[in-house]
């Protein structure tokens, strides 16, 4: 297919993975921001091309393993209630709550549908005036500006029977939280390629002054990806901390102003907290009191509902880079994509998902991880 | 009493302990609910030999037995309906049991209200079908249920064939060394179906590759090629239907990603939609396993047919790791293929 083959080409692969293999004079750590570019990197095997002495670690893009538990508490008891018809992105549905997930609640006779945009979630609500229409508005800054699309429109058409859940999160402060731990271990980031489309690239400049720490702005497909981790070990070999754009194609520097406008007229930003990883300052999107009668949670009444993690899923430390997926316990026996303990293992863009799906070791296998940990903690709170 | 049927025992063997759509989606939750509960209930060697037709021995003559039912909604996508889609179903299930299709039978769950026209449509559909395969539908059932407990219509089909001396078609029979070949581009169905039910608009339309493969399966066994087993890859695609038959003849199938055949409008939409076409279905294609020396000869045979134009080796089967099933990325890397869940969901962003 054009336009996709050229970058999943591996006779173009081989030459940039040399070029990185020669720039190389000391062992590095790459952090990919993005679950959409971990399981690329997974999927194609990524990582094995690559000198061993270049680490890529995992990062927490993953909007889905980031939602906490108690919202997605919320969502299921919104979505029991009767009259309510409840839409979703479809990998929100195998996400566990403290007890079941959103299938489950689908079985019992709740009204759960997938959808492919807010905007059809929207068109639902103006085929079913009598009923109650929610959206789950998960996402980072990519998805936002088309919830925030959805919101505008229910508004300026007076749809009264709309409304969403948001778990909105923002990926710099995220970042910062990383990179704000004295033990990290990450040289350098891969920041996400299409949260930058929306947003540009300015807001990371900051952040790669403050840490010293080169952020290239990354697509991704396979030799996106490739060419990515060679501008970055570029850099860090060169003593240099830029942003670079690596997504040009896609990301320009002021990201896209129409997007960015509508976002500010209907989000304003607010602390969230993380699943698996904690309360995290400034670093999540919520409606602005303009458009407070869309709030879901509110609506409903559910914002007291509260949620309990697994004691034993250690998403917390796969989403901070703490851990490598099979190097959890519980990685393929007492959670499976079948029967998750957390959401890494049942979302699209999770890593214990990826590792699972494209690297599980039979017994004897061939397919075997390198499973490795990585012991430094992080601030778990109130990070500014 | 019913305590000492296995499959039967309390509590469930499964959870969560209810239906969810995932138990029929074809993959690791379905094949779970076959193994724990169908399969210990009903234990018997035709049943046990897990194919997509049981072949029984009635007074010396092997016959190919199997049903299947149609719930398919939309009823009428590009490409099919869900009328050829019932007769093509329950052929190929007997085709790829090595048999020549010959007798079906029709089984109708009609809701109140459902308008006589479009069942006209229908049926009319399934006996152009069943001309082209050259079956006749001699017995049937007609059941209807209240408004509101179905949806619209449901077709059951049961069907059997005679299958030829001297074939022998069965996963056991897929043996290290064997070509996996694929008559045609996967996905077709899958992504036919979901552009009408999602009101997805694509500049090139997918139709779906609805149509029998009984010519196919006796293009391969009139040439003389050793066809070791075939499968149709329906629900699930092309990688559960590796899954499954790498689990079940314990054998490693290796793929190779750059040689599966997958159609420009098919990938387009899959890429979109965050799937994965070799997990999306097809309605119009088997997979062969066959002898590797004859690999070439059976692409040629199958390349010689209509609907078998895009035949393709696809991959090989190996010793280890047995069970499983790897692909051979175009990055020149190995990954596992793995058997899914349930149905693919579309992802976020």
């Amino acid at each position: 297919m054009r336009f996709l083959d050229e970058y999943r080409d591996g006779g173009t692969a081989r030459p940039l993975v040399e070029a990185i293999r020669r720039l190389m004079t000391r062992p590095w750590s790459l952090m990919e921001v993005c679950g959409g570019q971990t399981h690329s990197i997974v999927r194609y095997g990524l990582d094995e091309l690559l000198p061993t002495d270049l680490s890529l670690i995992h990062g927490p893009g993953c909007p889905v393993c980031v939602t906490p538990v108690a919202l997605i508490d919320q969502a299921l008891a919104i979505a029991a209630k009767p009259g309510v018809i409840f839409c979703s992105f479809g990998d929100m549905l195998r996400v566990p709550g403290s007890q079941r997930d959103l299938f489950g609640v689908k079985s019992e006779g709740a009204d759960v549908r997938v959808v492919y945009s807010p905007l059809d979630a929207l068109a639902v609500a103006e085929r079913n005036p009598g009923q109650e229409v929610v959206f789950f508005a998960v996402g980072f800054e990519t998805t936002a500006p088309a919830n925030a699309m959805a919101v505008s429109l229910a508004k300026r058409r007076g749809l009264r029977n709309f409304s969403i859940l948001v778990s909105h999160v923002l990926v710099p402060p995220a970042m910062e939280a990383i990179m704000a731990s004295p033990r990290s271990k990450v040289d350098g980031f891969l920041a996400a390629g299409h949260v930058c489309a929306i947003m540009g690239t300015r807001e990371y400049g900051p952040l790669a002054a403050k840490y010293r720490v080169p952020i290239v702005v990354t697509g991704f497909e396979p030799l996106d990806l490739l060419q990515g981790i060679h501008l970055c070990v570029k850099q860090l070999e060169e003593g240099r901390w830029e942003v670079e754009n690596q997504y040009a194609r896609l990301v320009r520097p002021g990201g896209n102003a129409p997007a960015q406008a509508l976002l500010r007229d209907v989000f304003q930003v607010v602390p969230r907290t993380w699943r698996g990883i904690g309360p995290i300052a400034a670093s999540g999107l919520g409606l602005r009191p303009a458009y407070a009668a869309f709030d879901a949670a509110t609506r409903f009444g559910v914002e007291a509902v509260g949620g309990r993690e697994s004691v034993e899923c250690q998403s917390g430390l796969v989403l901070q880079g703490l851990l490598k997926p099979p190097g959890c316990p519980a990685f393929g026996t007492r959670c499976t994509p079948e029967h998750p303990l957390g959401a890494t293992m049942v979302s699209g863009e999770g890593a214990c998902a990826a590792y699972h799906r494209y690297r599980r070791a039979a017994a004897g296998g061939a397919v075997a991880p390198p499973a490795q940990s990585m012991p430094f903690p992080l601030p778990g709170a109130g990070v500014p | 009493m019913t305590a000492s049927i296995p499959g039967l025992s309390c509590p469930s063997p499964l959870r969560p302990d209810t239906i969810q759509m995932a138990h029929g989606g074809g993959g690791r939750t379905m094949r779970e609910l076959l193994e724990r509960l169908l399969l210990p209930a009903f234990a018997n060697p035709a049943l046990d030999a897990r194919h997509d037709a049981a072949v029984v021995t009635l007074d010396r003559t092997r016959v190919a037995f199997t049903t299947d039912t149609f719930v398919v909604h939309p009823r009428f996508f590009p490409g099919g309906d869900i009328g050829s889609l019932a007769v093509y179903g329950t052929v190929n299930d007997l085709a790829m049991g090595g048999a020549r299709p010959r007798f079906l039978t029709c089984s109708l769950i009609l809701e109140e209200g459902f308008p006589i026209e479009e069942l006209q449509r229908v049926l009319a559909s399934m006996s152009l079908a069943a001309r082209r395969c050259g079956v006749a539908i001699v017995t049937g059932d007609t059941k209807v249920v209240d408004r509101g407990h179905g949806d619209g219509l449901y077709i059951n089909t049961a069907g059997i064939g005679l299958v030829p001396e001297g074939v022998d078609i069965s996963p056991r029979r897929v043996a290290i060394g064997d070509a996996v070949i694929v008559s045609g581009d996967v996905g077709r169905h899958g992504v036919a179906v979901l552009s009408v039910r999602e009101g997805l608009a694509f500049e090139t339309p997918v139709q779906s590759d609805c149509a029998p493969v009984h010519e196919l399966a006796a293009a391969l066994l009139d040439g003389g090629i050793d066809v070791h087993c075939l499968r149709d890859p329906t629900r699930g695609g092309l990688a559960s239907v590796l899954n499954e038959i790498a689990a079940d003849a314990q054998v490693a199938i290796e793929a190779v990603e750059g040689d599966i055949p997958v159609a420009e409008g098919v990938a387009a939409a899959c890429e979109l939609l965050g799937l994965d076409p070799l997990y999306v279905a097809c309605e119009g294609r088997l997979v062969a396993f066959v002898d590797g020396t004859q690999a070439e000869a059976a692409v040629a045979l199958l390349r010689a047919q209509p609907e078998g134009q895009g035949a393709a080796v696809i991959g090989w089967v190996r010793e280890s790791p047995a069970g499983m099933v790897t692909l051979r990325t175009r990055m020149g890397t190995q990954r596992l293929l793995d058997l899914l869940s349930g149905e693919q969901l579309p992802r976020i962003c």
